[in-house]
């Protein structure tokens, strides 16, 4: 970076946001004009104009590649630099006709995923636009264009590897599993029970193979209850699946009856099993109409069942929406905190933690097993269950132990990545997209803001993740479910985005971590205790700055000083253990370092 | 010096049985005295009463004696614990329990199921008891195994002695300073502006001697009660011009800049008349405040112009804007003495009424404003934003917030330097020793003791290098400023005159009494503002510099240390930033322990293990709410919001959906 050619970065502009992304090349050619990644080649280049809604029309040049799209300005100084990967490109529009008038009004305008809009203004004579634009559709819409994703062209080379932090056998060992009462099920070996499901699975000891298929008939897209996580004290277990096929008839099934009730029992538990449909009840009584449901008190006698009222897909996306339109590109400033309110988010993350809460709750205070269902199991669901294993096991809180309950919890469990962020999809208004993820991403963080000493991992190590749900850099979110992944070889083809971060883990790491075991976390999900995550939502305006951490800086220091210290110190006993009487001569005197270190008590 | 008097009560000890299972135990008579403080005095009290843990309907709580004095309400448990749970942090003055008659803000009297606010006269007598108290704490009595006689006293007394009408003389602060042994030291570094040395000392300080003047014409408040006995003003206006206005229409000194440019208040004649002040109680002020303070702090450092705040005593706002400018631009504010120093200046001696303001005498709820608590709020945001810059904590904030109703102090119980030094010779109570020595909440030891006392410190505080030890005799003057003049002084006089703000409507409308329009006014901020600002923004902060805010919506945040301190459920159990904070702590303890290690080696003397031997403080077992929180009081469940959730408006119809449409009746066959 340090590199004559390359650019001096405006540290202050929003631009040097893009030094993130920039950085994470470190290993590519330094005294290239532009970042390239292994595999990364060039497609074409323009002179445009930038429509900074900061700090107004930026003229530059603009670089597309098959994985990003690079702009450097010419005139500024410092230098405006973008450094955008083309997954995060949600949508590219044409602005202003032929008959435009107007300075910079003829041009493209491009909607991201990451919360920001890019515009740039293109001289009106030549195709200039129309080649740009066909360009970045192609290259940013691979799925739509019978193209690659960049993730299959990455040549990149990482001293890890992160394909192999996820090994499902393992981390049921580690939770102690196969025991007595549990089994691991080649059943769905190659997803014929359940094609979202993954190959391996844990279910109760006292029902067979035969019993799950007969389950299986009677859950939405045969998701039927496995385990997520068994608490090591209570052996109570939280469970997932998908809503039961009860439909406006109000059909049984003796098997479902019978197999829940065999997990009721499975930690010789007498209480009801307790079940929490993370929807709203109208919304669960509504899926009767469709053929969905809950679980009726008849029918469940031995189960107590709790609705969370966690709202859908779609107003999710609506709320991201609403709050998009108060943070970008300017903060709403006369009525900040009734606009913020008016977006519901902070309601929903505050709906979703108190859900996991009782769910986390329930299994270690109330020694109950819990059933944690939505419609279909893979959004509400996933977001409740990884969250109570958040609380509950601090092995989740490592930058390993995270990354294996992503893989768990979302990628293995089929949690549709592909549909939901829309990946290479120029689809934009795809009513199958949803912020879930980042929802569920917000919520950890939420965590780790109200216990700073509890995460192994920083608040970059979020971010990163998030801009690389987007980028299609790594094959780690790609598809929908494990049998797609299989099937297109993901782990063969592409790199894991763990690769990146396990090569560099100290730039993920929090310097506040102090390792505790088995303490249970939970958060105060009330909305006074939660915060707009402003390094993220805001980070693209400059004016909502983060600087670094001063705190942090003190007590990286301090560290630096204790180890300086340790050092001196053991030098110091060398040399007086080996006796020798003149040590005069040493090398500096105590009262000069002490100068270093100020303390006020 | 306080005697034994000063201890505060124990701990609560929590009980699990409701009050409807207790007749089954007799509640055990002991005898709980309350410790009063010299010249209090027990006025009334009530046995058998239920001191509810919470308002949660949860019925869990202790019995005890709740007793009335001429300065707290009090709660004495019978079953007062062993000691062993003394918290770390604790007041010597207002224990746990305590409710100083002036931090009563409302009482609530409970009639079957309903709340009556109590005020004055009572005919019934109420079977609970809810005090509202000013620091936002909240005491739920039940008065339904109380005898009636001492119902019927412990209620009337309560209420007659903290919502009617009080007589100045009638304050606390009297009979304790007429009480009490007094031997306060003079060591603190507090400067309190009551004399005209310390004056002169602030214009060197400033370097603004060379265009500001002190003056002796208000000796014997000739000129106004008002104005504070000795102040500075420009050197141009004569003593006679003083007098003739008695004080009204002339600019005061508060600060000078580097540059020269001075920061100037004036008390002007009310235009008209408006309620301000009730304006002032319900909006949310803090980032509109911090605003005008950046407008000030631009006129001063950037355009080196004199600024002159015009309100119409100059003792609300003006005192608010001009503490919260010096605290921006004078990092000697920034110091806990520095900050002391300042409240004196502007506020105690600057004439802010507190007596009026806090209604400490309960005369008009009208003039009751919470101008001081605006003040802490916004220091609060800027010592949220820049930790190192400050050599106090948040804290320290909190506590001074809590002294305002602690009537022990005088500092916080006049209105103006003529009322107290008028009540401090004891003249207008003949019966009395006079005169009275009152104590300062500065002095901290007085309410806490020296362990207490660290948590108002700042351990990240990035102290500013000194420069010479040989200057650091006069201890006042370290944070002395380079002057710049010759930029001021080649300037010519602007065309607008001396004070350019004479003709800023701007800033008139702002500061002057219609705070009501400066509160709505979403008047945008001129360009060159804006543009300081982002300049400033732009550049790494120098702690010892001027510091603006950022005053962004998102920026600025809720006080929570202070207003959610006495909620249990909002505490984490090894969260919050104590958590960081203790990290830190034990970190320098660990680098101090080696460093005498290392000395030690240097001396050649016994050689012991490498590795520290400090213990770690731990951290999970605090709480985020610490040093307010109480540890026993930690329960295993995790708090769960009460869930209202509001409609989606609009949305209806997104809200019916589904995830994702599939009729699954199909696939059944």
């Amino acid at each position: 970076m340090a590199s004559s050619s390359t650019p001096k970065y405006n540290s202050n502009s929003l631009e040097s946001s893009g030094k993130r992304t920039l950085k994470d090349g470190t290993n590519w050619e330094q005294n290239e004009e532009i970042p390239r990644l292994p595999g990364e080649t060039r497609v074409t280049d323009k002179d445009v104009i930038y429509m900074c809604p900061f700090n107004g029309p930026v003229k530059g040049r603009v670089y597309i590649t098959n994985y990003r799209l690079y702009l450097r300005s010419v005139e500024n100084d410092p230098v405006v630099v973008l450094n955008v990967p083309l997954g995060v490109i949600s949508r590219i529009e044409k602005m202003g006709g032929a008959s435009s008038r107007g300075e910079n009004s003829y041009g493209l305008d491009i909607t991201c995923k990451d919360m920001r809009n890019l515009r740039f203004a293109l001289k009106q004579e030549g195709h200039s636009r129309r080649d740009i634009f066909e360009v970045l559709t192609k290259y940013a819409f691979p799925q739509s264009h019978n193209l690659l994703f960049f993730a299959f062209l990455n040549e990149e080379k990482f001293s890890e590897n992160g394909w192999m932090v996820y090994n499902p056998m393992s981390e049921y060992r580690r939770q102690g599993l196969p025991n007595e009462r549990w089994r691991v099920t080649f059943i769905n070996e190659h997803y014929g029970l359940c094609d979202t499901y993954p190959a391996l699975l844990v279910v109760p000891y006292n029902a067979t193979d035969e019993d799950l298929k007969k389950v299986a008939a009677f859950r939405s897209r045969n998701r039927i209850p496995v385990l997520s996580w068994i608490h090591p004290e209570t052996q109570a277990v939280i469970m997932r699946c998908s809503q039961p096929l009860v439909g406006m008839s109000g059909k049984r099934n003796k098997d479902d009856e019978r197999y829940l009730d065999i997990i009721r029992e499975a930690n010789g538990q007498i209480s009801k099993l307790t079940i929490y449909d993370a929807r709203p009840n109208v919304n669960a009584v509504a899926n009767k109409a469709t053929g969905g449901g809950y679980e009726g008190e008849d029918a469940y006698p031995n189960a107590e069942l709790f609705f969370l009222d966690i709202h859908n897909i779609h107003v999710m996306r609506e709320s991201l929406k609403k709050l998009k339109d108060i943070v970008y590109p300017n903060v709403e400033e006369s009525h900040w905190l009734s606009s913020l309110e008016s977006t519901h988010w902070l309601e929903h993350i505050k709906l979703v933690l108190t859900g996991a809460i009782q769910v986390a709750d329930k299994v270690s205070s109330g020694r109950s097993s819990v059933l944690v269902h939505c419609s279909d199991g893979w959004d509400r669901t996933a977001q409740l269950t990884s969250l109570a294993m958040l609380m509950l096991d601090s092995y989740y809180r490592t930058i390993e132990g995270f990354e294996v309950l992503v893989q768990k919890e979302w990628i293995s469990f089929g949690h549709k990545f592909a549909s939901r962020i829309g990946h290479g999809d120029k689809n934009h208004a795809d009513a199958d997209r949803s912020p879930i993820f980042l929802q569920f991403i917000d919520c950890v963080w939420q965590m780790s803001k109200q216990f700073p000493t509890a995460f192994e991992f920083n608040e970059q190590f979020l971010i990163t993740i998030l801009d690389h749900l987007y980028s299609c850099r790594f094959g780690t979110f790609l598809y929908n479910s494990e049998s797609v992944r299989e099937k297109e070889k993901v782990t063969e083809k592409t790199l894991s985005l763990w690769s990146l971060i396990n090569s560099e883990k100290s730039k993920y790491t929090n310097p506040f971590y102090s390792k505790e075991l088995n303490r249970a976390l939970y958060p105060v999900a009330s909305m006074r205790h939660l915060e707009l995550w402003v390094s993220y939502y805001i980070r693209w305006n400059p004016r909502i700055r983060q600087q670094p951490n001063p705190v942090e800086q003190r007590y990286m220091e301090l560290l630096a000083l204790r180890d300086d210290y340790i050092r001196r110190l053991e030098e110091l006993q060398i040399t007086n253990n080996s006796k020798i009487p003149n040590s005069s001569a040493s090398s500096t005197s105590p009262s000069q370092m002490m100068s270093q270190v100020q303390t006020h008590f | 010096m306080l005697g034994g008097g000063a201890r505060a009560a124990k701990p609560s000890f929590v009980s699990y049985i409701s009050p409807e299972e207790i007749h089954i135990k007799e509640p055990i008579e002991k005898e709980v005295n309350p410790r009063l403080l010299p010249g209090e005095l027990l006025l009334c009290e009530a046995s058998t009463v239920y001191k509810y843990m919470q308002e949660d309907g949860s019925n869990r709580g202790t019995y005890g004696k709740l007793v009335c004095t001429n300065f707290k309400i009090s709660f004495l448990d019978d079953d007062s614990a062993s000691d062993d749970n003394e918290p770390e942090f604790k007041n010597k003055i207002v224990g746990e329990n305590d409710i100083t008659l002036q931090c009563v803000d409302q009482i609530y009297g409970v009639y079957d199921e309903k709340k009556k606010l109590l005020t004055g006269q009572l005919r019934k007598y109420p079977e609970r008891l809810i005090i509202y108290c000013k620091d936002l704490r909240v005491f739920n009595f039940c008065l339904r195994y109380t005898k009636e006689e001492e119902v019927k006293r412990i209620v009337s007394g309560i209420v007659h002695h903290s919502q009617t009408p009080k007589l100045l003389k009638r304050l606390f602060l009297f009979s304790y300073a007429s009480a009490a042994p007094n031997n306060t030291d003079g060591r603190n570094q507090t400067v309190m502006f009551d004399t005209l040395e310390d004056w002169r000392d602030e214009l060197e300080r400033t370097k603004g001697n060379v265009k500001y003047k002190t003056v002796i014409t208000n000796e014997g408040y000739r000129v106004s009660e008002k104005l504070p006995l000795y102040f500075v003003v420009p050197i141009c206006i004569s003593e006679e011009s003083i007098l003739k206005y008695e004080g009204r229409g002339i600019p005061i000194w508060c600060w000078s800049c580097h540059n020269g440019a001075a920061l100037l208040k004036m008390s002007a004649f009310p235009k008209e008349q408006d309620d301000s002040t009730s304006q002032m109680q319900k909006a949310f002020l803090d980032g509109r405040v911090l605003k005008k303070a950046i407008e000030v702090a631009e006129c001063l450092e950037r355009q080196h112009t004199n600024v002159l705040l015009i309100e119409e005593t100059a003792t609300d706002l003006c005192c608010v804007i001009s503490s919260l400018v010096q605290v921006m631009m004078d990092s000697y504010s920034r110091t806990k003495s520095g900050f002391q120093s300042l409240i004196q200046k502007e506020w105690v001696i600057g004439g802010h009424s507190f007596l009026d303001r806090c209604n400490h005498l309960h005369k008009s709820e009208k003039e009751e404003a919470p101008v001081f608590l605006l003040l802490l709020n916004c220091v609060w945001q800027l010592v949220q934003q820049y930790p190192p810059a400050f050599e106090f904590t948040e804290t320290y904030l909190t506590v001074l917030s809590d002294s305002l109703y602690v009537p022990v102090f005088s500092t916080f119980f006049f209105n103006s330097q003529h009322q107290r030094d008028t009540s401090t010779s004891g003249e207008s109570l003949k019966t009395q020793s006079g005169p009275f020595r009152f104590l300062t909440v500065w002095d901290w030891s007085v309410q806490f003791d020296p362990k207490a006392q660290a948590f108002l410190n700042n351990p990240f505080y990035a102290e500013k290098p000194k420069p010479d030890k040989s200057q650091r005799k006069t201890a006042r003057f370290k944070h002395q400023r380079q002057l710049s003049l010759p930029l001021t002084q080649a300037k010519p006089s602007t065309k607008r005159g001396f004070f350019r703000e004479e003709t800023d409507h701007l800033i008139k409308n702002i500061l002057g009494r219609r705070i009501g329009k400066f509160i709505n006014s979403s008047d945008e901020p001129p360009n060159n503002l804006r543009e300081f600002y982002d300049s400033w923004h732009s550049k790494p902060v120098d702690y010892h510099g001027l510091l603006l805010p950022r005053i962004d919506g998102p920026e600025i945040k809720v006080w929570a240390q202070r207003y959610l301190r006495w909620i249990p459920e909002a505490q984490l159990h090894g969260g919050g930033t104590i958590a960081i904070t203790a990290k830190i702590l034990d970190l320098m303890e660990e680098v101090q322990s080696l460093q005498v290690k290392i000395e030690e080696e240097h001396s050649q003397a016994v050689s012991g293990d490498v590795h520290s031997v400090t213990t770690p403080r731990n951290s999970a077992r605090l709480s985020s709410l610490f040093p307010f929180a109480l540890l026993q009081r930690q329960s295993v469940k995790p708090a769960l919001p009460t869930s209202t959730w509001k409609d989606l408006e609009d949305e209806d119809d997104l809200v019916r959906r589904d995830d994702e449409f599939l009729d699954l009746s199909g696939d059944m066959s």
